[in-house]
């Protein structure tokens, strides 16, 4: 069995009850009213539902000026919705290029090639088709490109010490996979080593492949630019600094510009493998 | 078929449109009590308008997904009983908060429809589950909050097509969406909403025997 918001409260506490409004839990749906009746919480169901509007209003106004204050979930919406438009936008070029293709013969491909459709004269209705669908495409590539601008201009300021790291886009990619920079903060630096590579995870632990050795993070020119031997050193030690830039961005908010040199000189490190492999 | 009680069509200057009574929450037209009830601006509304067998009777207990700014649930909770209202975006939640303000049967919860145990220990089992999350994994939601309902329970769903795939054809989209919710319920009635709402399927569901 399990328990309704108002077990073991006080049914005069009012910040407890919004305390268990927002934070309890039960798997499955039970007959509060009357349960809160005969615990004696209150007196009849009509009290009960007298209480219950006083707490869920209480409560639902505390967590809306709580979460519309957190910047990061703003980013987070900011960065899938980026995800989403380019995703979009590449299928729907393809589209335009296939089409393009059979009315004009051009091969043209990707986005580029809707945006040249896009400014072509009409010469019939079949032409005014395909050129509204290409525009339609560029302007989802350049809501994306907007998108990337506001990121870019807001992400130092939800988390200066990760942005300066990983770049602002990079940055709110993590924070959008870990699902908050709280979330993030509190991730072991193995795990945000591995944020986006869930699927690799997951058929690593089912025994059908190696264990990954970087998620998202390859997108970094450190992880990137590094050969392939020495890559999983060289995300193991991003990794390990963008947890801790991500920890005082939650906890403290100051600003370490130290921790770019140390960052620099351990993939300087890493790097130099290479050349002393060569000798 | 018939209205549920305390809802009712109501002359508003010449024109006849579905209305409840309580106070306005959307610039709504009024008379005296009643305020119309804009089949355009709401999907259960569009159902209603529609003809659709809702086997709303007026009195249920109702959990509402999806709330937003509460259009649609502050004239449910007219002529409903306890009415709990989820939504997870806080900005139309604060107007939500001022529908409820006057609707003492109305209870608000800025809660995740695709979390269930983050709120089955504030709402009750009930007759009525009213959806409309416009979001991806429409049917999954309806799934996951099944546990809220009655035996005899009704699922009011509005399916949006295009929160599943913009390219994607909706007629498609909602034979999918059609199939996945057939595991978990049995459905009594589907129909598009057009012309009130554009690629939006109206389904009316009751719950399978686990
Ligand atoms: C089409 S609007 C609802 C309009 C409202 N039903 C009305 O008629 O007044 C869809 C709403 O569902 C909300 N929503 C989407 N996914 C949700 C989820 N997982 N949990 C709760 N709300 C969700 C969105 O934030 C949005 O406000």
């Amino acid at each position: 069995m399990s328990n309704g918001w108002f077990a073991g409260l006080d049914p005069d506490d009012d910040a407890a009850a919004v305390e268990q409004i927002e934070a309890g839990r039960a798997d499955t749906p039970e007959d509060w009213p009357q349960q809160a009746v005969e615990a004696g919480f209150a007196d009849d169901e009509a009290a009960y539902y007298d209480r219950l509007h006083e707490v869920t209003m209480a409560a639902t106004s505390a967590a809306v000026a709580e979460q519309e204050g957190a910047d990061d979930q703003q980013l987070v919406h900011a960065v899938r919705a980026m995800a989403d438009c380019e995703r979009t936008a590449n299928e729907l070029a393809e589209r335009v290029a296939e089409w393009g293709g059979s009315r004009y013969g051009d091969s043209g491909s990707g986005v580029e090639y809707a945006r040249s459709l896009a400014d072509r004269d009409d010469e019939d209705e079949g032409d005014t088709a395909l050129r509204t669908l290409a525009e339609q495409t560029a302007g989802l590539a350049d809501e994306a490109d907007s998108l990337r601008a506001y990121i870019e201009r807001t992400a130092p300021a939800v988390a200066p010490n990760l942005s300066m790291l990983a770049g602002p886009v990079l940055a709110a990619r993590l924070i959008s996979l870990a699902g908050g920079l709280e979330a993030l903060a509190k991730k072991p630096s193995g795990t945000v080593q591995v944020l986006g590579a869930e699927d690799a995870l997951f058929a690593h632990l089912k025994g059908n492949a190696p264990s990954p050795k970087h998620g998202v993070i390859f997108t970094h020119e450190y992880v990137r630019g590094t050969r392939r031997e020495d890559r999983g050193s060289a995300a193991r030690a991003l990794a390990g600094k963008l947890s801790i830039a991500a920890r005082i961005d939650h906890y403290s908010g100051d600003r370490r510009p130290d921790l770019q040199a140390e960052l620099d000189e351990r993939i300087e490190r890493i790097q130099a493998r290479a050349e002393e492999g060569d000798e | 078929m018939t209205l549920p009680a305390g809802v009712e069509r109501h002359d508003f200057g010449g024109e006849t449109s579905l209305a409840t009574q309580g106070q306005p929450v959307y610039g709504e037209r009024t008379d005296g009590d009643w305020r119309r009830w804009d089949p355009h601006r709401s999907k259960l509304g569009a159902m209603l308008e529609q003809g659709m067998e809702t086997g709303l009777e007026g009195d249920e207990t109702v959990l509402y997904l999806g709330a937003a700014a509460g259009t649609t649930v502050s004239h449910v909770a007219d002529f409903a009983g306890p009415t709990y209202a989820v939504e997870f975006a806080p900005r139309p939640v604060r107007e939500l908060l001022d529908a409820a303000e006057s609707r003492q049967n109305l209870f608000p919860l800025l809660k995740d429809a695709r979390k269930p145990e983050s709120y089955a220990h504030v709402v009750e089992p009930v007759d009525v589950v009213v959806q409309d999350v416009a979001t991806r994994g429409q049917a999954r939601v309806a799934a996951l909050n099944k546990r809220f309902l009655t035996d005899d329970g009704r699922l009011l769903a509005a399916i949006k097509a295009r929160s599943e795939d913009v390219t994607a054809d909706p007629a498609d989209v909602f034979d999918n969406v059609r199939e996945e919710l057939s595991a978990e319920y049995e459905l009594l009635e589907t129909a598009r909403l057009d012309p009130y709402h554009e690629d939006h399927l109206g389904i009316v569901a009751r719950p399978r025997e686990d």
